[in-house]
């Protein structure tokens, strides 16, 4: 008889069960994201998944370390509701809108609480989270030639090239403890498909010691699409949640369209505390799920 | 300048479309960059390759996206690739001849500020950050500014490098190992500009229709050097006019509109 020994590696970090679990969102969230944890929930302005951020503001997770390149509204609400201690990101704006207002009365007057920020461009995170995905300890590039946060924030580094002597910047692999992102489909197996504007969502799942995945829809299977789609096997996967609308006011290539009235919109919500916290009481604490269904309702795209 | 039948906006956008040329592979950043990109599309550069952060490659939006991920973009591009690859192979790659930025801050080397107004740790304000402009102002063969002038925005000494243009001017480029262009156009509301060929500070070329020298001081907050030989912008086309107006009224439309079910409501 011979046995095959188990080798110590990185790999040992990853948390996967063998295949995805299809669960509720409630299920999912609580089973994945833990206090002081480190959670990027990507999307690159399309995919936002927000029906996950809603779900984590209502279970109330602490002192999470959010990553994100561009926060956008879900990470403002997120920071104002209290359960940030630190972001890492690389643009902490309104996407074509203006400013962060959560976001920024934290970093200047430590409202709710006090925010601790990392702060990149978005060639670095870019490059971070595909060091992740790619199990490499940090990221090279070409990059901050110039530029002051490399003087502010002590992970961007230089190295030189050993081949050529070039100095190059090189900043930590993204290794996130749990990622949420939302995707167009799953099949009944769990494998996940993602198109459109796919942004780093791919680098954040496979970066990640957990991923969650919130789908449109669930079909019988994924024969006959295009070969080179981006699908995630259901293994790379730990959880998939149904939630049709999850990523309102973003939007899901194919199926719906971004809300721009709602992102204009929150220039005033978050302009005021108070405000927001109407806001977020009625349509977040209050809320479920299920409500996402009928925020794209009149947003869908005609089949 | 009243009486004359564009606004200093429409002339800013309309003179930046006027630099880009057919052949250019441009990295597009949101606001009045992307609305002189795709003027220039619409009216004299028709196969311009345009591209926003989001990976979308060779796009025609029908209307000027809101952000740079909207579904538009994506839907008219000739091919959309992930976030990496984006800043790895294509700009980093030295696929880009045009990065067209705009600025919080500017001075008078193209430095730009979009991170803080204040100290970094204590800020007065806190802006949005670099985003992709950091590397879009080294790895792009050269870049364009646009910007509407103010004493607030032009300023002697910007508070943070979020994006380095010509530095100290001179040669700092070279001297941190930077081999692209920089900075080598400025489009304000009231002027376009170049860097002078061995200081690098920012000299006014010509000024819009209606325009004086006073005008341009008045709205920047160092001491504006003018060309000797300083030129007229001219005015805009009908074309160009009537291209830049009936898409920000596209754009305009598409973006206040709510959905159906509010309206129903």
């Amino acid at each position: 008889m011979y046995r095959i020994e188990n080798f110590c590696s990185q790999y040992e970090l990853l948390e996967r069960s063998t295949v995805a679990k299809f669960q509720s969102l409630q299920e999912a969230v609580a089973e994945n994201l833990r206090d002081g944890d480190r959670a990027a929930f990507e999307g690159f302005t399309h995919l936002i998944p927000t029906a996950a951020v809603h779900e984590a503001i209502r279970q109330k997770q602490k002192d999470l370390t959010l990553i994100r390149m561009t926060p956008d509204l879900v990470y403002d609400q997120m920071i104002g509701m209290g359960l940030v201690k630190k972001a890492i990101f690389s643009y902490a704006g309104n996407p074509g809108v203006g400013l962060l207002r959560r976001l920024r009365d934290a970093v200047e007057n430590g409202w709710p609480q006090p925010l601790d920020i990392e702060e990149h461009s978005h060639a670095a995170m870019a490059n971070a989270y595909e060091a992740g995905a790619a199990g490499l300890p940090c990221a090279v590039f070409r990059g901050y030639r110039g530029a002051e946060l490399a003087k502010v924030n002590p992970n961007i580094k230089f190295i030189e090239c050993p081949f050529t002597g070039e100095r190059l910047a090189a900043v930590p692999a993204i290794r996130p403890d749990v990622a949420f992102i939302h995707a167009q489909k799953a099949d009944r197996k769990g494998n996940v498909l993602v198109e459109g504007i796919i942004g780093i969502q791919k680098e954040a799942v496979l970066a990640a010691k957990r991923a969650v995945v919130t789908v449109e829809e669930v079909v019988e299977d994924f024969n006959g699409l295009h070969p080179n789609l981006t699908v995630l096997p259901s293994w790379t996967i730990t959880s998939i949640a149904v939630v049709p609308g999850g990523s309102h006011p973003s939007y899901t290539h194919g199926y719906y369209e971004r809300d721009n009235a709602s992102y204009l919109e929150w220039d005033e919500i978050a302009a005021d505390r108070q405000l927001f916290l109407d806001w977020m009481e009625a349509n977040v604490v209050k809320s479920s799920p299920e409500a996402f269904a009928a925020r794209v309702e009149g947003l869908r795209i005609a089949a | 300048m009243t009486s004359l039948p564009f606004t200093p906006d429409e002339m800013m956008t309309i003179a930046a479309s006027r630099a880009l040329k057919n052949s250019d592979v441009c990295f597009v950043g949101i606001g009045a960059p992307s609305a002189a990109c795709n003027v220039a599309r619409l009216t004299h550069a028709p196969d311009i390759t345009l591209i926003y952060e989001s990976g979308t490659i060779g796009t025609q939006p029908d209307v000027l996206p809101l952000s740079i991920g909207d579904g538009e973009l994506c839907e008219t591009a000739l091919t959309t690739v992930p976030v990496p690859e984006m800043f790895r192979y294509w700009l980093q790659g030295g696929r880009i001849t045009i990065g067209f930025l705009g600025a919080a801050q500017l001075d008078k080397f193209g430095n730009i500020n979009t991170t803080v107004i204040g100290d970094y740790a204590k800020p007065k304000t806190r802006l949005p950050g670099g985003g992709g402009a950091p590397e879009i102002a080294t790895s792009s063969h050269q870049v364009y500014i646009t910007m509407k002038q103010s004493l607030r925005s032009m300023v002697e000494k910007i508070d943070f490098y979020t994006s380095f243009g010509h530095g100290d001017g001179g040669d700092h480029r070279r001297r941190l190992g930077i081999d692209s262009a920089g900075p080598t156009l400025l489009i304000t509301d009231l002027a376009i500009w170049t860097p002078h060929p061995q200081t690098k500070e920012f000299t006014v070329q010509a000024l819009h229709p209606g325009v004086s020298r006073e005008d341009v001081q008045k709205n920047c907050g160092w001491k504006v050097s003018f060309a000797a030989a300083l030129e007229t912008t001219p005015a805009p086309t009908e074309l160009e006019l009537t291209t830049l107006r009936d898409l920000q009224a596209r754009t305009k439309a598409a973006h206040r509109r709510i959905s159906r079910k509010e309206e129903a409501a």
